[in-house]
C-alpha cells in the first residue's frame, strides 16, 4: 500500500495541534462553567463574576502589560541598534557562538540568577556597597517591584540574545553586504544606513519569531513568580495559583483568567501590528529624507544589548557562585570559601531529578527530530502533494500564552482521567520541542543542494539510502543543533510538566521553583546550575562533534 | 525518447520532443537557460522537480525507463558541479554506486583502478575539498562510470571549468564514454562542447 504523501505533515502537525486544540477547550469551556468531570454542566459567568472581584485584577492586567509588551520591544531596540552599530565589526560574525550559553540557559535559571544578581542582597547591591556605604541590603524593590520592571528586564535578557540568533539568520538570506554598499555610496553613515535599508527587511523575516517573543513574555509563569510581585501578580501567574488550590471550585476562574490572558494576548500583537505599521511609515519618511544625523546616538544604543548580555552572563554566573558559596555575609563581594557542601548535601534528590528530567527531554527531542526529518522528508520528495503549506501550523503554540492552553490540557487529561500519566507529559513537551526543532532544520534541510540526492540516485540508492548515507549525514550539524535546542526547551518546560503531569511529575525546573519561595541561595544556585548545565553540555556537544567527526572533511568544516 | 513533454503549471516548457542516441554515439542538446534542458535530464532520470510534470516515452535498450524508480534506470549523471559527498572520502564516494555485493577486495581494487584511470593513484583516503577542480570533475567521473551506466548524461558538466582544463576534461568523458559505447545527452549552451563531441545537436526551445 503506498501511505498519502501529505501523511508525515498531517502526523507533525497533529502531533501539535491536536492537544493544543484540546487545550483551548479545556481552558474555554470550564471559564463559561462547563466542566462535567467536576459536576458542572452548562453555561454560567460565575467564573468571570469571580476572577473580576478578585481584588488587584487591573494591576495585573497593566503589570502583564508592561512587563510583556516592555520586554518585547526592549529586546528588539536592544537587537536593531546592536547590529546597526556594530554589523561590520568580525566579533558580529562570529555572534553566533558566545550566543550558545545563552540561549542553551532556560528561563528559570536565569530568573534565579537575575535575582542573585539584582535583588537587595545581590552581587551589584555587593558591589555597590562600599561606595554607597551600605552594611545591610538596602531596603529597595530592586526585584519583585510593583510595575514589574524587573520581571522586564528578566525577561529581556533571556529573548535578547534568541532575537538576535533570528535576526543573524534572517541576515545571512539577505544580500546585506550590497544593500549597505549602495546606500553609504549615497552618502548614508554605516549605522544611519542599516537602519533605513536592513532593518525594515530583517523586522519583516523575524516577525514570527518576535510575535512568540510577546507571547511568551506575556505568559510567562517561571520568571513572574521569580521576578514579579506577590500580590497582586502578573496575570500569567492567576491560573496557576488557582489551579494549585485545594479547593476546586477555583478552576473555574482560573480557566477564566487563562482564556483572558489568551484574550489579552491577541489584543497585544494586534496593538503591536498597528504601531509596527505606524512606526513603518515613519521610518520610511524618514530613510526617503535623506538625514544623515544621529550615527553616534545609534552607535550608543548599540551599546544596550551587550549591557543585556553581560547581566545575562553575570547572572549566570551568580548561580554559579552561589552553588559553591560557604559562608557568606551581606556587603562581601565573595564567600568567604567555596565548597561542594551544597551539592553534596543535595546530590541524591539532583541524581533523581536529572534522571527524570532527561526521562523526558531525550524521548520528546529524538520523537520530535523524527517527525521533522519524516516531514521535511516528504516534502523534499513529493513537493506541494505533501502539502508544505501545513508545516507552517505546527510554529502556533509559540505564538499563545502557554497559560491559555496547557491549563486547558490539563483540564481535558482530568476529564480524560489520564491526568497522572508519563505519556501525558511527554506529548505536552512535545508541543514546544517540535516547532523549535522544525525552526532549526527546516531552512538547512531546504538549502541542501537536490542534487546531491540526484546523484546518489543515479549511483543506485534508494531513498532510504539516499535519506541515511547522504541527507542525514550531510545535515549532521543541523540535526544536532536540533536535538540541543530540544533539549533545552524541554529541560526548561514549567507549565508543561506542571499541568500535563497534574502537579505530580517533578523535574528540575518545577522543584526549583517550589523551592524558590523558600530562597535558600546556596540550594537554588545548586538547582539553577543543574539546569543550566544540562542543556549547555548538549550545546557544546552539538558544536564540538561534527568539528571532531569532519575533522578530515573540509567541505563541511566551512558549512 | 518520444513525444517527451515538461509542464510547468500546465505550461509546455518546449514542443514535444522525439530522439534517438546510439550506443557510443554524443548527442548535443542546446537552448536558452530555462528552456527545460536540465529538467529533461531530471526527468529521464526519475528525479523531476515535484513542481514539474512530465509525459512521453523513454526507453533504453528497448525496455521502459519512465515506470523504474531513479535507482534503478542506471542512468549516469555529471552535473556542472561535481558534487562529491562532502561527508565521504574520495573512496567513499567512488564506492558509493559500486553494486552491492561484491566482496571487499574486489571493491577496492576496482576504486583503486578507476584512480588509476584518473591518473589519481593513491588518492582514495583523500578528503574531497582537499582537491583540485580538475581532480574533483574526474573524480565525478568515475563514481558515475563505477556505478556501471546503461547511459550517459551530461548537465553542462565542463561550465565551471577554466578553459584550458576545460578541454582536457572534456576530452577525457567523451573518451570514456565512446570507449565504454555508452549513449551520451549533453547539454550545454556552449557551441565547443558540441563541435568536440561530434554527434548531432539538436536546438531545444528555439
Amino acid at each position: 500500500m503506498r501511505l498519502p504523501a501529505c501523511l508525515p505533515v498531517l502526523l507533525l502537525v497533529g502531533a501539535v495541534l491536536l492537544p493544543m486544540l484540546a487545550g483551548l477547550a479545556g481552558t474555554l469551556l470550564p471559564a463559561f462553567g462547563h466542566l462535567p468531570a467536576l459536576g458542572a454542566a452548562g453555561w454560567s459567568l460565575g467564573p468571570w463574576r469571580r476572577l473580576l472581584a478578585e481584588p488587584g485584577l487591573t494591576t495585573a492586567l497593566r503589570l502583564t502589560l508592561v512587563s510583556g509588551l516592555g520586554a518585547t520591544a526592549l529586546s528588539l531596540l536592544a537587537v536593531a541598534l546592536f547590529c546597526a552599530a556594530f554589523h561590520d565589526r568580525p566579533l558580529f560574525r562570529r555572534a553566533q557562538l558566545w550566543l550558545a550559553p545563552l540561549l542553551a540557559t532556560p528561563h528559570l535559571a536565569m530568573g534565579l540568577g537575575f535575582l542573585a544578581l539584582a535583588a537587595p542582597s545581590g552581587l551589584l547591591a555587593r558591589l555597590l556597597a562600599p561606595s554607597l556605604g551600605f552594611d545591610r541590603p538596602p531596603d529597595l524593590a530592586t526585584v519583585n517591584d510593583s510595575w514589574g520592571l524587573a520581571l522586564l528586564l528578566g525577561l529581556a535578557l533571556k529573548e535578547a540574545p534568541w532575537l538576535l540568533l533570528m535576526s543573524l539568520a534572517a541576515l545571512n538570506q539577505l544580500p546585506a553586504a550590497r544593500l549597505m554598499a549602495t546606500a553609504r555610496l549615497l552618502g548614508q553613515p554605516a549605522p544611519i544606513a542599516w537602519l533605513k535599508v536592513v532593518f525594515p527587511l530583517v523586522y519583516r523575516q523575524i516577525r514570527l519569531p518576535l510575535y512568540a517573543v510577546l507571547a511568551y513574555s506575556l505568559g510567562s509563569v517561571e520568571m513572574a513568580l521569580l521576578l514579579g510581585p506577590g500580590s497582586p501578580p502578573p496575570l500569567a501567574v492567576l491560573p496557576v495559583r488557582w489551579f494549585l488550590d485545594r479547593d476546586l471550585a477555583m478552576t473555574f476562574p482560573a480557566a477564566a483568567a487563562a482564556t483572558l490572558l489568551l484574550g489579552l494576548t491577541l489584543v497585544a500583537i494586534a496593538f503591536w501590528e498597528g504601531a509596527a505599521w505606524l512606526a513603518g511609515r515613519a521610518g520610511r519618511g524618514w530613510a526617503a529624507s535623506g538625514r544623515t544625523l544621529g550615527s553616534a546616538l545609534v552607535r550608543i544604543g548599540g551599546l544596550l544589548l551587550p549591557i543585556l548580555l553581560l547581566l545575562a552572563l553575570g547572572s549566570l554566573g551568580a548561580v554559579l557562585l552561589w552553588s559553591l558559596a560557604g559562608p557568606w555575609r551581606f556587603p562581601d563581594l565573595w564567600p568567604r570559601r567555596l565548597d561542594l557542601a551544597t551539592w553534596a548535601a543535595q546530590r541524591e534528590g539532583l541524581w533523581a531529578l536529572a534522571g527524570a528530567t532527561l526521562q523526558v527531554a531525550l524521548p520528546a527531542t529524538a520523537l520530535a527530530i523524527a517527525l521533522a526529518v519524516a516531514a521535511l522528508e516528504a516534502v523534499a520528495r513529493h513537493g506541494r502533494a505533501a502539502w508544505p503549506w501545513l508545516l507552517g501550523l505546527s510554529y502556533l503554540p509559540l505564538l499563545l500564552p502557554q497559560t491559555g492552553f496547557l491549563f486547558g490540557v490539563q483540564v481535558m487529561l482530568l476529564q480524560l482521567g489520564l491526568d497522572d500519566g508519563f505519556a501525558a507529559v511527554l506529548w505536552a513537551h512535545l508541543v514546544f520541542v517540535l516547532p523549535y526543532v522544525l525552526l532549526v532544520l527546516a531552512a538547512p534541510w531546504a538549502a541542501l543542494d537536490p542534487r546531491l540526492a540526484r546523484s546518489a540516485a543515479a549511483l543506485g540508492a534508494g531513498p532510504l539510502r539516499v535519506l541515511w548515507a547522504v541527507k542525514l549525514p550531510m545535515l549532521l550539524r543541523p540535526l544536532l543543533a536540533a536535538g540541543a535546542a530540544g533539549i533545552a526547551v524541554s529541560v526548561g518546560q514549567y507549565l508543561a510538566t506542571l499541568f500535563a503531569g497534574g502537579g505530580r511529575y517533578a523535574t528540575l525546573t518545577t522543584e526549583a521553583l517550589a523551592l524558590a519561595s523558600g530562597g535558600d541561595r546556596r540550594v537554588l544556585g545548586v538547582f539553577a546550575t543543574l539546569q543550566a548545565a544540562i542543556p549547555l553540555a548538549c550545546y557544546a556537544l552539538a558544536l564540538l562533534l561534527p568539528r571532531w567527526l569532519w575533522r578530515h572533511r573540509a567541505g563541511l568544516r566551512a558549512a | 525518447m518520444r513525444n517527451v513533454a515538461l509542464r510547468s503549471r500546465g505550461r509546455a516548457l518546449f514542443p514535444p520532443l522525439s530522439l534517438d542516441v546510439a550506443p557510443g554515439q554524443v548527442l548535443t542538446l542546446m537552448g536558452p537557460s530555462g528552456c527545460g534542458k536540465s529538467s529533461l535530464l531530471a526527468w529521464l532520470c526519475g528525479t523531476l522537480d515535484p513542481a514539474l510534470t512530465g509525459q512521453g516515452r523513454a526507453s533504453l535498450d528497448g525496455a521502459d525507463l519512465t515506470r523504474l524508480p531513479p535507482e534503478r534506470r542506471r542512468l549516469g549523471i555529471l552535473f556542472q558541479d561535481d558534487l562529491l559527498f562532502p561527508h565521504l572520502s574520495v573512496g567513499g564516494n567512488l564506492g558509493f554506486g559500486l553494486r552491492s555485493g561484491l566482496p571487499r577486495a574486489e571493491r577496492r581494487a576496482r576504486i583503486a583502478a578507476a584512480l588509476a584511470e584518473a591518473e589519481m593513484p593513491g588518492f582514495a583516503e583523500r578528503d574531497p575539498a582537499s582537491l583540485s577542480g580538475g581532480q574533483r570533475a574526474r573524480v565525478a567521473l568515475m563514481r558515475v562510470l563505477l556505478a556501471e551506466p546503461r547511459a550517459l548524461l551530461l548537465d553542462e558538466p565542463f561550465g565551471r571549468l577554466d578553459a584550458a582544463l576545460r578541454g582536457r576534461f572534456r576530452r577525457f568523458v567523451l573518451d570514456h564514454a565512446t570507449a565504454r559505447g555508452l549513449p551520451v545527452l549533453l547539454v550545454t549552451h556552449d557551441a565547443a562542447d558540441a563541435e568536440a563531441a561530434g554527434g548531432p545537436v539538436l536546438h531545444l526551445g528555439a
